[in-house]
């Protein structure tokens, strides 16, 4: 098989074909032609924490400490991450930001290595049978060895040796095509080191257990595949040589060429049972499991004119990229410009001293005439060759109009996603547009957009949050002093409860001083006709000595039924303002009702004698008073009437006002007052009305 | 006469119904509240800065559901404005100046050393972004900060800086290539400038 040429090798599997693609200049001779060189030890080693897809390693060295070659330097953190080991042994420098290779061409901490030169490995721990070790301990040793995908994207191995959530593996591929023009790493890996690629991929088919194991590999690369069908011949290994065309490369491109399945929209091959890898992981973990050596160096690329002896170089991660070019010839004044990667889907480097990383498979420095500069873009001429290329089948017309234009929720409905930014329409347009570059911009606002809307709905949540949360404790703040309000009025209440009682009483005790007042009118009227009755018969001595009795014992009366009434109207004040009074006052009241009473006896029992005294001896005492006209009895009781009944109509009209200003609760018990008091007054009118009927009849027969 | 009188009527007659038919589903398919308000409010950057006027992002939302300007919301930008403007089709008009200025992002800083711990500023933030307690250091929760800078007025010791927000690499992504819709002949060095900013590779 070694004595193969292209022209013998004969496909052995069904083949198919993707959509578009290019057949760029290959420019792989330039590198080809020799073997890997190992590169020499750079004065400084530096060491981005972040050469992997996912989260950057956690440092655990300090500054200053001294490191073997093959010592981890920063651990994995968490799933999506891989570890860092010393390239070689020295000296850790300091831990800084430094321009790393990134198109933007901004800084991201490193580990500064100075080497000492001495080259001194770490203890390893080899493994001569992988079959021995567990799949778990595999996956385990893939991690820290810090192995990620080596063939660009640096998506941590170890991950991608997990079989798909209880799914098989259908399909295991390993990726040897190496599509793009000019990158000949894969290539001089597999012809020298095509035992470590097959036994690399043995253990990934350990750890994955899948249906097959292909090796996808361009038909352009004959020695590697000799080489390779000599070192799968005691394995299940089947190399599928694929023709040679831009992007057979590519992950999606590639699964479809060899199994004629589809990555769907948004999904990943895990997602459809097959897993790809790339030939150098699979030699790394090859490696990583035998040796135990951690992914320390890599495979890379120099080429274009401008460098002077062209190769793949085995390198050390972190050795910087002005100095590794320096080591082999580069002439800064022939190159154009520098780029990382290949002249398709690389970038051009704007600081030379940025460090080879994991994933750096090939540093480009053509010159003007190896890759010229693209001629000026001119406007689209809808020629529809870019939608002929396009290997992901999209119209990359209408995607650069929606680009241009920012209408970026169109381009996502013509699945900008699904570009793998190949370059494919960028290389067939006659018109020179730079339409990856506008894809890629479009991608990054179409993403920085959607973190920009998710950033203001969480704002907006945490805003309307607060309000809730404002209006919440304004509400609490409310209830509070509701709350103490009803305290009160419940205490209050519940005092007026104790008190239901009293208010009854009260309420008797004005009916009682109706009684009274009744009485008092009945007295009167009784007294009018007592005096009627006993006109005729008087006596001067006892008219001397009895008037002024019975006048002071009514002006007592009088006194105690005002003093009765004040203390009414107190009492019922109390029952209105001062709650906690009012078992006072109807003590106070009901005392002097009976103040009242005994004065009220008094009179009737002075008037009693007095009825049996003679009437002129009255009328005497009466014409002593000058102003008096009228007879003496019936007048202070007509106009004790009058005042009672004036008092009265006031206290109702006062309770009326009173009633009228009310409070709600205060109502029922005013109104309940009010009714008493014009029972009152309504008596105290009718009394009067008597008394002064009575009067006018006496006056009359007088 | 008679068939004008028919086409009256019938004229009427179908006036009638539609009448009819329209009021109903007037009245059936009437929509509570006014959606256009979420939309509106939806485009806007929930900053909740007040810059436009309005006591935060909703009610310049309703403001401008009700017919008022769309270019009074800084932080927004031309972005917004182009957004609001494709959404209720009227036309985008320039930021209105008297509002403020288009700037980046910025994230607020407390100078913690002087903070004094004053509550001050937790108090003016509209999303709580701000953490402390009384006579203790406060400081920002910079991934929910909005930038909208109503703390620094508050601080009674000026220790709170509005910085830009460092996007780091996580947050870049490509520029746009220049426009260079210049004819073939056109050697005026552009292609060189376009290559130094790194946009074709």
């Amino acid at each position: 098989m070694s004595t193969s040429t292209p022209s013998k090798i004969i496909p052995t599997r069904t083949l198919y074909d993707f959509h578009g693609g290019i057949h760029p200049e290959e420019m792989k001779s330039l590198s080809n032609q020799t073997a890997i060189t190992q590169a020499p030890l750079p004065p400084k080693l530096i060491l981005p924490l972040q050469q992997h897809i996912g989260n950057p390693s956690l440092v655990i060295v300090e500054i200053g400490q001294r490191v073997l070659k093959g010592e981890k330097l920063a651990d994995a953190d968490g799933k999506i991450s891989v570890a860092l080991h010393a390239p070689t042994s020295g000296i850790i420098d300091c831990i800084v930001d430094h321009p790393i290779a990134h198109p933007s061409g901004q800084s991201a901490p490193c580990i500064i290595l100075i080497p000492d030169g001495k080259d001194e490995w770490c203890e390893l721990n080899p493994c001569e049978h992988f079959e021995h070790l567990s799949v778990s301990e595999i996956q385990n040793k893939v991690r820290e060895s810090g192995i990620a995908g080596m063939g660009g994207a640096g998506f941590p191995t170890e991950v991608k040796l997990h079989p798909p959530h209880q799914d098989k593996v259908a399909t295991l591929i390993l990726n040897a095509a190496e599509c793009e023009p000019y990158i000949t790493a894969d290539d001089r890996l597999i012809r020298e080191r095509a035992e470590e690629v097959v036994q690399g991929m043995e253990i990934m088919a350990y750890a994955l257990q899948p249906g097959e194991c292909l090796i996808g590999i361009e038909d352009n690369k004959p020695e590697a595949i000799a080489a390779l069908r000599e070192a799968v011949k005691e394995t299940q290994i089947e190399v599928c040589v694929i023709p040679t065309k831009y992007p057979s490369g590519g992950e999606k491109q590639l699964i479809k060429i060899l199994t004629d399945k589809e990555v769907p929209n948004g999904q990943i091959p895990a997602d459809i049972s097959v897993m790809c890898q790339n030939v150098g992981t699979a030699a790394a973990v090859y490696r990583a499991i035998r040796f135990g050596e951690p992914l320390i160096s890599r495979i890379t690329t120099l080429t274009g004119e401008a460098i002077q002896q062209p190769g793949n170089v085995e390198v050390l991660l972190g050795t910087p990229i002005d100095w590794l070019l320096s080591q082999y010839g580069y002439q800064e004044s022939k190159a154009q410009r520098l780029i990382k990667g290949g002249p398709m889907m690389g970038y051009t480097l704007t600081h030379p001293h940025t460090p080879i990383v994991k994933t750096s498979n090939c540093i480009l420095a053509p010159t003007h005439k190896d890759l010229p500069l693209p001629p000026l873009a001119q406007a689209c001429i809808r020629c529809g060759l870019c939608a002929q290329a396009c290997p992901a089948e999209l119209l990359p017309q209408q995607l650069y109009w929606f680009s241009r234009s920012q209408e970026y929720d169109k381009a996502e409905h013509h699945n900008l996603f699904d570009c793998i930014e190949c370059g494919a329409c960028s290389y067939v347009c006659p018109s020179a547009i730079p339409l990856v570059q506008h894809y890629r911009h479009a991608k990054g606002e179409i993403k920085q957009l959607k973190l920009d809307q998710q950033k203001s709905d969480q704002a907006r949540e945490r805003f309307e949050a607060r309000q809730f949360r404002l209006d919440r404790e304004k509400s609490e703040k409310e209830a509070k002093r509701k709350a103490r309000a009803e305290a009160a009025a419940k205490a209050q209440a519940a005092k007026k409860a104790a008190e239901s009682a009293k208010p009854v009483e009260a309420s008797q005790n004005t009916k009682e001083q109706v009684d009274t007042k009744k009485a008092s009118i009945q007295a009167a009227l009784e007294r009018n006709q007592a005096k009627k009755a006993v006109q005729a018969p008087e006596t001067k001595a006892q008219a001397k000595v009895e008037p002024i009795d019975i006048e002071a014992l009514e002006t007592a009366w009088d006194k105690a039924q005002a003093k009765l009434d004040k203390m009414h109207d107190a009492l019922e004040n109390a029952i209105v303002n001062t709650p906690e009074q009012v078992e006072k006052l109807t003590r106070a009241v009901e005392k002097n009702q009976v103040r009242v009473n005994q004065a009220k006896q008094a009179w009737e029992q002075a008037y009693k004698l007095e009825t049996t005294a003679p009437v002129p001896a009255q009328k005497e005492t009466i014409s002593t008073k000058p102003d008096e006209s009228k007879p003496d009895a019936p007048k202070p009781d007509i106009n004790a009437l009058k005042v009672a009944q004036e008092k009265a109509q006031s206290k109702l009209d006062k309770m009326q006002d009173a009633l009228d200003n009310a409070q709600p609760e205060q109502v029922e018990k005013l109104t309940r007052a009010v009714d008493k008091n014009k029972v009152r007054v309504q008596a105290a009118e009718q009394a009067l009305n008597e008394a002064s009927q009575a009067e006018t009849s006496q006056d009359g027969k007088n | 006469m008679s068939v004008i009188v028919t086409a009256i009527l019938a004229l009427l007659g179908l006036a009638a119904v539609f009448g009819a038919l329209l009021g109903f589903a007037a009245i059936r398919f009437k929509v509570e509240g006014n959606p256009i308000v979420d939309e509106i409010d939806n485009l806007l950057p929930q900053t909740q800065c007040g810059q436009c006027g309005h006591p935060g992002c909703r009610p310049y939302a309703e403001s401008i559901a009700a017919g008022g300007d769309i270019n009074k919301c800084p932080p927004g930008g031309e972005a917004t404005i182009q957004a609001l403007a494709e959404l209720l089709d009227v036309e985008a008009t320039p930021l209105d100046a008297e509002h403020g200025e288009e700037i980046p992002t910025q994230v607020a800083v407390i100078r913690e050393d002087e903070c004094i711990g004053c509550t001050k500023c937790i108090q003016a933030c509209p999303i709580d972004a701000i953490l402390g307690s009384a006579k203790h250091m406060h400081t920002v929760i910079a991934s929910e900060c909005t930038g909208c800078d109503l703390c620094v007025e508050p601080c009674p010791v000026d220790c709170i800086d509005m910085v830009p927000v460092d996007q780091g690499l996580a947050g870049w992504h490509w520029n746009a290539p220049k426009d260079q819709n210049i004819i073939a002949t056109d050697k005026t060095g552009l292609l060189e400038d376009m290559v130094e900013g790194g946009n074709l590779s």
